[in-house]
Parts: C-alpha cells; sequence; structure tokens
C-alpha cells in the first residue's frame, strides 16, 4: 500500500520549483476560450434591463415594442409588477435577439415604470440608517478598567470604503440543451459541481443532467459561486426557444450587482502599560455591504487581548449586494487593527517593529512564524536602518514605512480525483475542479508528474467540466490543498495499480518495482532500469484507473498561516498624492508545490491590495441610489506604474514544509491597505485612516480635518 | 445602438456638406464619441469620419506659427520636434494621457472638443443635470467637478488635455463651416451651457475645427498634472502657465466649465518666473475659487499644479 505522504525535500522532482503554469501560452495568445468566448450554432444574445432606481415598486411593464421588433426572439420577464426592488442596476427584464446589437435595442425599448420609495446608501452616515442592527457587545476581561489605569492610550476612527470585486471577466454565461432533459452551460464560475446542483433544482431537472464546463476563467474573487439569477434566466430563454443563449454582464452591472466588499468603519480606543504591552482594546464598528448589512470584522485582529470589547452594526443599505470578496472581512479589520496598533506604538514611542513584536504572543499559536517573517521582512525592507519616528521626515515629499500582520486558513476543500495511465505512457488526472487562473492546472499537472516520476509532457490534466469526479468550490483558498491532496493519493494508488498490473509481466513483485526520475527501477537490482513510456506499454490497450480524494489517509495539507507585510510609501505633503516605493511580503503557506506560482499569487495580491488602498471604492448618488461609477474609468484599478517593487518572500523549509499544502489566494491580499496607510501615518505625521487614501481624502489629514 | 450612416470624404468642403444632414457629426480618432454612442449618450444619424482628408493631419511650420491640423495624432504630435522644442507645455500635456491607445487614436481637434467626463452626464442625466429644481451635481457627489466658473447650474469640468497649454501659447483654431473660415482663439471655443439643451462649444452648424496654429513665440512654458493614479487616470487638476516678453498666460485645467484663464495669476508672473512669483501666481490662481459640496480639496490641487507649472517653464 501506498504512503500518502509528500516525497522528502530530496527527493522532489517538480515540487517547489519554478514551473511556469501550463496554460499561460494559450492564454497570451488568445487561444483560450472563456465564457464569453463560447459562440454556438444559432445562439441567441440576452441583454438585462435594469432597474434606475434604489428603491422601487414596479408598476407596469410593457414589453410590446420589444417584442415587435425584428430579430427579438424572447422577452423574458425576470421580476414582475408589484416587486419591490432593492437595489438601482437589479434585473427586471431579458430580452433575447439574433444579436447583441439587437438585444441592445430590444432591451432598451422595454418600458417598464416604477413607484419610487425612499433610498439610503450613505452607510457612513450610521445615525441616519433607517434600519441600523446594532449587535451584542462582545467582552472579555475588563477593558473599561484596564483602559482608566492604563499610562498610554491611543484613540482613532479608521474607515475602509465599499469596493466591488470587479473581475475583467464580467459574470454570464452560455446555456444550449440537448434535449428536454439536458443543459450545459459554459459559465465562469468557481463551483462548476455546485452551480450544476443549483441550476438543476431551480429549473427542475436532476443535477447530473446539468453540465458545467469552466475552462478558463478571468477572475471571481469570490463573487462566482451561485449560478445567479441570471444563469437561471439564460437557461430558461434557452429551453423557451431551443437556441443556444448567451448572458454576460456589462461592466456597469458587474460592479454594481454583481459583487460588493462591505465597508467598515470604526472608533477604536487601545491602551498599553508602561512597557508597552497592549492591555485593552474597545472598538464600534459599522458598515455595509448592501441591503443585508454587513457583518463584523473579527476585531481586534490577529491579537487577543485580555481586556477587549467590540461591537458591531450591520447597516443595510439599497445597494448591490455584498459577497464574499478575496478574504471575507480580513482586510477591513485588518486596516482598523494594524493602524489602531501602529497609533498605540507611536503614544508608546516605540518602533512599530518593536512593538509588534514586544506583543508578539498574543496572536497564539502562529507566534513564532510571525517573529521570523518580521525578522525576514525587516532584512528585505532594511527596516532597522530606515525606520525613523512618525513626522521625523520633511520636505515636499517624505516617505516613511509601515507594516501589518495577517491570518488565515486555508485547509484543501472536499474533492475528488480519478488517475488514469495509458500505455502510450500518458497519465491523466480527472478532477471536477475550475482553475480561476490561479494555476490549479498546473499543480494537479505537477503533482501527477511527481507522483509517477515523469516529466510535465507526459501528464495531461482533465478538469474543469462538472461531470467529472466532484471537487470543491474555489474559494478561501482551500483548492490548491483539496486538488493536490486528492491528485496525490489517486497518483499514488495508480502508480500501485500500474505495478500490480505489470509486476506480473515482468516477472517480479509490486514491492519490487518504483517510479523515479521518468524510469522504471527494480529495488533489487535484478534487472536494468527502462523507460517509463516503455514500461506503461505493459499495461495492456485498458488504462489503469485509480481514484484519490481529500481528505484523506496521511496529512498531505494543514490549515493556518500568518504572514507580514511591510511598505515603503512617499507621500506628496502638497498634492496628497501617495506612492508607492516598495512592498515587502513574507508569506508562510506550508509546502510550497510550485514557487513560481505561489509568488505570483502574492504579486497578484499585493496589486489588488495597492489598489484598493489608493484609488478603488464604489461611489453612490445620494439622489438616484445609483452607482456613479460603474466603469473602470472612476472605478478605479491600479496600473502597473501604481504598484512599485514587489519583494515577494516565501517561508520554506523545516517548520513549514512538513505541514503539508495550505492556501495561498487569501493571505497575502489581507495586510497591503494596512501596511501602506501606516507607511503613509509615519511618512506624514498624520494619521491617514481610511481606505482608499486619494488625494482628497490625504489632503484632509495633513491639513487637519476629519481622516 | 441608433443605426447610422457612415461616409468618409476626401476634402473638407465634403465634409461640410455631409454635416450639413440633421444628426450628422464629425467623426475623427473617436476615442470620445464612440463611447458616449456605446453608453447611448449620443446617437448620431450620420458619421462624418475626417481622417481621411489628407489637408487636415500633420503639422508644419508657417509664417504664423507651428500649424497642426486637426486630424493630427496626439502620439505623434508630442514627438514633433517644435513640440519638444519650443512647447515643452504640449508635449507635457500629451505625456499625460498616458494611454498609447488613447495616444495613437485621439486627434488635436478631438482633444480639444471632447464631451465633459462628468458622471451624471455620462449616466445619461444631461450636461446640466437638474434634480428637484436643483443642480444634480451641485447636491450630490461633486468630487470632480468646478472649483470656478460655477456659481451656475453647469458644474462639470471641461477635459481637455490639449487646451490648457494651447491657450497659454496663445494658439488660434481654424474654423470651417458652410459659411466659410474664421480663426478663433482657442479659447473662444467654449463657453458655459445654461441648461442640458445648450452646447459647451460656440461652434455653429456644421461648423468643423480644421487646424490649431501655435505662434513662434520664443516662451517659457510648462504644464503639470495631478492625478490619483500614475497611469491612465483623468487630472485632479492641471495647469499650463506660458511667460514670454509679451506677458504671462495661466490656464487651469479640470477646474471650470472651460479652460480656465486666471489673469490675476498670470499677472503675478508677468515679471518673470520666480519661486516667489510661482507662489504668488499660485495664490492668485485660486483666490476666486469657490468649492461644491465636495470638492474643496481640488482648490488645494489648482493652486499647486498652477505653482509647479510656473517652476517646471523656469
Amino acid at each position: 500500500m501506498a504512503e500518502y505522504v509528500w516525497p522528502a525535500a530530496g527527493d522532489r522532482l517538480h515540487i517547489g520549483k519554478h514551473i511556469s503554469r501550463l496554460d499561460g501560452p494559450v492564454k497570451a495568445t488568445g487561444r483560450a476560450k472563456y465564457a464569453y468566448d463560447v459562440n454556438r450554432r444559432g445562439m441567441l444574445w440576452a441583454i438585462m434591463v435594469q432597474c434606475p432606481h434604489a428603491h422601487a415598486r414596479i408598476t407596469a411593464i410593457d414589453t410590446s415594442a420589444a417584442e415587435a421588433m425584428d430579430g427579438v426572439v424572447r422577452v423574458h420577464v425576470i421580476q414582475d409588477v408589484g416587486t419591490e426592488i432593492q437595489w438601482a442596476h437589479d434585473e427586471i427584464v431579458a430580452v433575447a435577439a439574433t444579436s447583441e446589437e439587437v438585444a441592445r435595442d430590444g432591451a432598451a425599448a422595454v418600458k417598464i415604470e416604477y413607484e419610487v420609495l425612499s433610498h439610503f446608501v450613505n452607510e457612513r452616515a450610521v445615525d441616519e440608517a433607517p434600519d441600523a442592527q446594532p449587535a451584542q457587545a462582545e467582552t472579555t476581561g475588563d477593558p473599561a478598567a484596564a483602559m482608566a489605569s492604563a499610562p498610554t492610550k491611543s484613540s482613532g476612527s479608521y474607515h475602509v470604503a465599499q469596493i466591488a470585486h470587479c473581475s475583467l471577466e464580467s459574470h454570464g454565461q452560455v446555456a444550449e440543451w440537448q434535449d428536454e432533459e439536458t443543459v450545459t452551460l459554459w459559465a465562469s464560475t468557481q463551483a462548476i459541481s455546485g452551480v450544476a446542483s443549483q441550476l438543476g433544482e431551480q429549473i427542475g431537472i436532476p443535477a447530473s443532467n446539468v453540465h458545467v464546463e469552466t475552462q478558463y476563467m478571468g477572475g471571481g474573487f469570490g463573487s462566482k459561486f451561485s449560478v445567479d439569477r441570471w444563469g437561471v434566466v439564460c437557461a430558461q430563454i434557452a429551453r423557451d426557444t431551443g437556441r443556444p443563449v448567451k448572458l454576460m454582464l456589462d461592466r456597469d452591472q458587474e460592479v454594481s450587482v454583481a459583487g460588493a466588499r462591505p465597508s467598515t468603519h470604526a472608533e477604536v480606543s487601545t491602551a498599553a502599560d508602561a512597557d508597552g504591552n497592549v492591555v485593552a482594546w474597545d472598538s464600534k464598528s459599522w458598515g455595509s455591504g448592501g441591503p443585508a448589512g454587513a457583518n463584523s470584522p473579527p476585531l481586534p485582529y490577529v491579537f487577543s487581548f485580555e481586556n477587549q470589547t467590540q461591537m458591531h452594526t450591520s447597516v443595510p443599505t439599497n445597494t448591490g449586494p455584498a459577497r464574499a470578496w478575496r478574504a471575507p472581512r480580513h482586510p477591513q479589520a485588518c486596516l482598523v487593527t494594524m493602524r489602531a496598533l501602529e497609533d498605540l506604538s507611536h503614544a508608546a514611542g516605540m518602533d512599530p517593529l518593536d512593538f509588534f513584536l514586544k506583543n508578539i504572543e498574543k496572536t497564539g499559536e502562529r507566534a513564532s512564524t510571525y517573529v521570523e517573517e518580521l525578522e525576514k521582512g525587516a532584512e528585505l525592507m532594511g527596516w532597522r536602518d530606515r525606520w525613523r519616528p512618525r513626522g521625523s521626515a520633511t520636505g515636499t515629499v517624505r516617505s516613511g514605512l509601515g507594516l501589518a500582520l495577517h491570518t488565515w486558513g486555508g485547509r484543501g476543500h472536499r474533492s475528488n480525483c480519478e488517475v488514469l495511465a495509458y500505455r502510450d505512457g500518458l497519465v491523466e488526472a480527472r478532477i471536477g475542479s475550475q482553475d480561476l487562473g490561479t494555476g490549479t492546472r498546473t499543480i494537479i499537472a505537477l503533482v501527477l508528474a511527481e507522483t509517477f516520476g515523469v516529466g510535465l509532457e507526459q501528464v495531461k490534466v482533465t478538469m474543469g467540466r462538472s461531470v467529472l469526479p466532484a471537487s470543491g468550490a474555489s474559494g478561501g483558498s482551500t483548492t490548491v490543498g483539496g486538488v493536490s491532496g486528492a491528485t496525490r493519493r489517486a497518483a499514488l494508488n495508480a502508480v500501485d495499480a500500474v505495478f500490480e498490473r505489470i509486476a506480473p509481466r515482468l516477472g517480479t513483485e509490486m514491492a519490487n518495482l518504483e517510479l523515479k526520475n521518468g524510469q522504471l527501477h527494480f529495488k533489487d537490482g535484478s534487472t536494468a532500469a527502462m523507460p517509463w513510456r516503455q514500461a506503461a506499454t505493459l499495461i495492456g490497450v485498458n488504462p489503469v484507473s485509480a481514484t484519490g480524494a481529500n481528505p484523506g489517509p496521511g496529512q498531505l495539507n494543514d490549515s493556518g498561516v500568518g504572514g507580514i507585510q511591510m511598505a515603503d510609501v512617499s507621500v506628496d505633503m502638497e498634492t496628497g498624492v501617495v506612492s508607492i516605493n516598495r512592498l515587502v511580503a513574507v508569506q508562510d503557506c506550508g509546502l510550497i508545490l510550485d514557487m513560481k506560482l505561489a509568488e505570483s499569487q502574492v504579486y497578484g495580491s499585493l496589486i489588488m491590495g495597492v489598489t484598493y488602498a489608493l484609488t478603488e471604492e464604489r461611489v453612490f448618488d445620494p439622489h438616484t441610489g445609483q452607482m456613479l461609477n460603474p466603469d473602470m474609468e472612476f472605478y478605479k484599478l491600479a496600473g502597473i506604474e501604481d504598484v512599485g517593487e514587489m519583494i515577494v518572500h516565501m517561508m520554506t523549509g523545516p517548520g513549514y514544509d512538513e505541514r503539508g499544502v495550505i492556501g495561498l489566494g487569501e493571505p497575502p491580499v489581507i495586510a497591503p491597505g494596512a501596511a501602506i496607510a501606516n507607511a503613509a501615518t509615519n511618512a506624514t505625521g498624520v494619521p491617514i485612516n481610511e481606505m482608499p487614501m486619494t488625494p482628497e481624502r490625504v489632503l484632509a489629514a495633513i491639513n487637519g480635518g476629519m481622516a | 445602438m441608433r443605426a447610422f450612416e457612415y461616409s468618409s470624404p476626401r476634402t473638407t468642403e465634403d465634409a461640410i456638406r455631409m454635416l450639413s444632414a440633421e444628426g450628422a457629426v464629425a467623426l475623427a480618432g473617436g476615442t470620445d464619441l464612440l463611447s458616449l454612442m456605446k453608453d447611448g449618450a449620443a446617437a448620431p444619424s450620420r458619421l462624418v469620419n475626417l481622417k481621411a482628408i489628407p489637408d487636415l493631419t500633420g503639422a508644419h511650420e508657417t509664417d504664423g506659427g507651428l500649424h497642426i491640423g486637426a486630424t493630427t495624432r496626439l502620439g505623434p504630435l508630442g514627438e514633433h520636434r517644435v513640440i519638444r522644442e519650443s512647447f515643452p507645455a504640449v508635449a507635457q500635456a500629451i505625456a499625460g494621457v498616458r494611454s498609447r491607445q488613447v495616444l495613437s487614436m485621439r486627434t488635436v481637434g478631438g482633444d480639444l472638443l471632447q464631451r465633459p467626463r462628468c458622471w451624471y452626464f455620462r449616466a445619461g442625466f444631461g450636461l446640466v443635470p437638474m434634480h428637484d429644481g436643483a443642480s444634480m451635481a451641485k447636491t450630490g457627489d461633486n468630487r470632480y467637478h468646478a472649483v470656478f466658473g460655477n456659481a451656475g447650474d453647469a458644474v462639470f469640468v471641461n477635459p481637455s488635455s490639449l487646451a490648457p497649454p494651447l491657450i497659454a501659447l496663445g494658439a488660434s483654431a481654424t474654423v470651417l463651416g458652410p459659411d466659410g473660415e474664421r480663426s478663433v482663439a482657442v479659447e473662444d471655443l467654449y463657453r458655459t451651457p445654461a441648461s442640458s439643451d445648450e452646447s459647451e462649444f460656440t461652434l455653429g452648424a456644421a461648423e468643423i475645427v480644421t487646424a490649431v496654429t501655435i505662434p513662434m513665440r520664443s516662451s517659457s512654458n510648462a504644464t503639470y498634472e495631478i492625478r490619483n493614479r500614475k497611469g491612465f487616470d483623468w487630472p485632479l487638476a492641471a495647469a499650463s502657465v506660458a511667460v514670454s516678453d509679451g506677458g504671462a498666460r495661466v490656464v487651469l485645467g479640470h477646474a471650470a466649465p472651460t479652460p480656465w484663464m486666471s489673469a490675476a495669476a498670470a499677472g503675478a508672473l508677468a515679471g518673470g518666473i520666480s519661486e516667489a512669483s510661482a507662489e504668488a501666481a499660485a495664490d492668485a490662481a485660486v483666490a476666486d475659487a469657490a468649492a461644491l459640496s465636495g470638492n474643496g480639496y481640488k482648490i488645494q490641487l489648482a493652486r499647486v499644479a498652477v505653482k509647479r507649472a510656473a517652476l517646471a517653464a523656469m
């Protein structure tokens, strides 16, 4: 029986190396087909009519003009007269036509009347919220008493704006029915298996008759777990018309209704003893991600203090609803906590690096990891030589340093894999997972190749279809652990199954065989090693098949990481423009399967972090409740010139490798904003407490206004 | 999208004739017009392409100055020897566009005549959007709106990259229409509309800009822009300064419904540029600025843009 472990450090053929993603070339050359690229014979285009009001009741719908138009095949009412609409851009009617242009004209011809109701979109004004929902305070110890007697105190209010996911590939799909009971959905989704079940349920056919396919995806970040109303509508129109239908969201819909990260606003008081030990935390926070408000961010973040209390108020608003945004609630909690603690370190007259180290035991079981990472980060940033107390910088453009800590789980999800070994030497993994662009396909291939001891050209990954062995949704950094565990186990089982089949044909025992560096070896040395491809011919016409699952025997993955990030920024004191000079990210994630992909995840996270730190926010019009920047012109994403130099260091070796694989999608996106805000505070000498740190807000802080 | 006719004349005479039809609109680089059409904010019945008219493109020196055809692309113009050597204010404004795609398509005329980026306008509420009898932008979110010339209901900002430096350099525009040709100062292309029914340009029906001419007057000139992002992003403030023996000009962009000329700032620089006069010009430039509910920071940015443009020109 196979032993379900990862190979030891000296025995790794691929694991831990810098391996480029296998689908890079097809993506770079445009041969990779995304959902939007799927075009079927006789396909219709569907466009959705959106509600212009943030809160309204539908009083009349007249589709006659649209229905009369040449080329319009179907007008589908999604929400009928009498429905109360809770946010602008909500979908009311879908028009399907023979071309995208006709569908747009048809949508424009639909007449909908509304009774406009009062709306609330200014979630920052918690006192004006009609339906604010305060939760009970959660208290440990006696924060008030600890605060009263402590020699060092600090307080501040910290703000994180609501942002969107703004995936480059918008939500949507193409639906085509094979017969009355069977439909195929080419969808942009993070959950092919889950979407099949959801759609089957909603349109009344068995989940097994829904085939979902996602080979390539242009970003989801937590916003693409559901089949969504537009997925159901697309399938319904396809069924009603007997024709394939494409329905993709436009950019304005994408950023208005297809995902938001809740805002967080917090008033925080903290206190420390004479040695700089944090003794008390008190936070009152509120925030909104739409009609359901927002759950409390985990405050205080990473640290637990002996005396702490936190109270959160959820503020429902008439805005497009929240969806999980990469590391849900953590970036907000990180900004609030790390800014508040940096302020306390300043009050204590300490270098924040010393201050965080002083209090590091309060982070719990990852404390020693944080210490190692802080020391590594300090070395890469030159922190000890370069850090100066807040406000020391002079001149028009001032630079400063900041740091922040983060944490995440990332245990592998449930996943199944089938491995097939063919007599031509090809080894195939079949797995019902999707690759969000993170490199999942490459990870599966390299685990398979590693286990068979062959090159990557010798393996094939078949994935992205719901009919394959079920694998979990890709969210919460669970995919890499799930698919690597399932693939490793399936591949180890497949190696055994190959040996079982060919050993008799080689006149030896299974236990005498091993695969290494592309060769089949005889452990007893009785026979010279033979190339894998020659050995594989003995498999015969029926391929060998074996399966594996995660979780399963042996510890192949784990949960729980801690990372640190440091920022070096410059602030133009006259314009409030913040520029990133350098970002340092030091990250652990257990055993790293592909160093290049791991580093890429961190680079991508830093860029996303710079974006929400400096430029990105959803702006709502007080009059209409509509989003004023549902575009990529004023919904501002950072460009390559904005991100500065990025230095990524992955923790590896003893203490890390033996934990097995841990997810990396979320952790590194949590801390950039907090580190950048702390650096901007250190540079300017005034608290920079709001994200995004636009010139407007930074100037307000510098000029002594409310920050 | 409304179906439209497309014509591509070879002469300006044909272009003017084709533009005389109801609903006809001139198409140059299309970097603005096509997005307006896709957003439903413009629905012309006919597009008249100006890019196939040989006379309208390219820049060359004449007795009157540097003549720049209206369909000259911004990218090549920024590389032009005379622009680089004599008119850095123009080169810097072009460099500020940042996007290679836009630089290779946007034309001089199109840049001067692009429509405002006001988010109420782009969302279909009109150039002077009103809500319950009041200016929608004034009572709404106006973080990117005007800090000058905003006493009325129109509070959008002129987005042109080239207008501030061209006006600072005293450039004129050649306008051709059914009634013939006329020359106007670039600043006179603009007006502040009283309502969404009015245009923000002074061009008459079927009139087009065929060229701009920058007089070959020796000057110290520069443009300075302040943007949130370093890449492709609209400036939050922009200023162009030109100082010559004949006097000084200071023009602000993204500050008012029209390119905003500051006589007071120009006066402060008339005696020459120094650290002190740059500061004085900056103060003078914003002395009569007026913040809306949410754009007070733009006054400071306008001030800094003037100062830095002056210092860059020094």
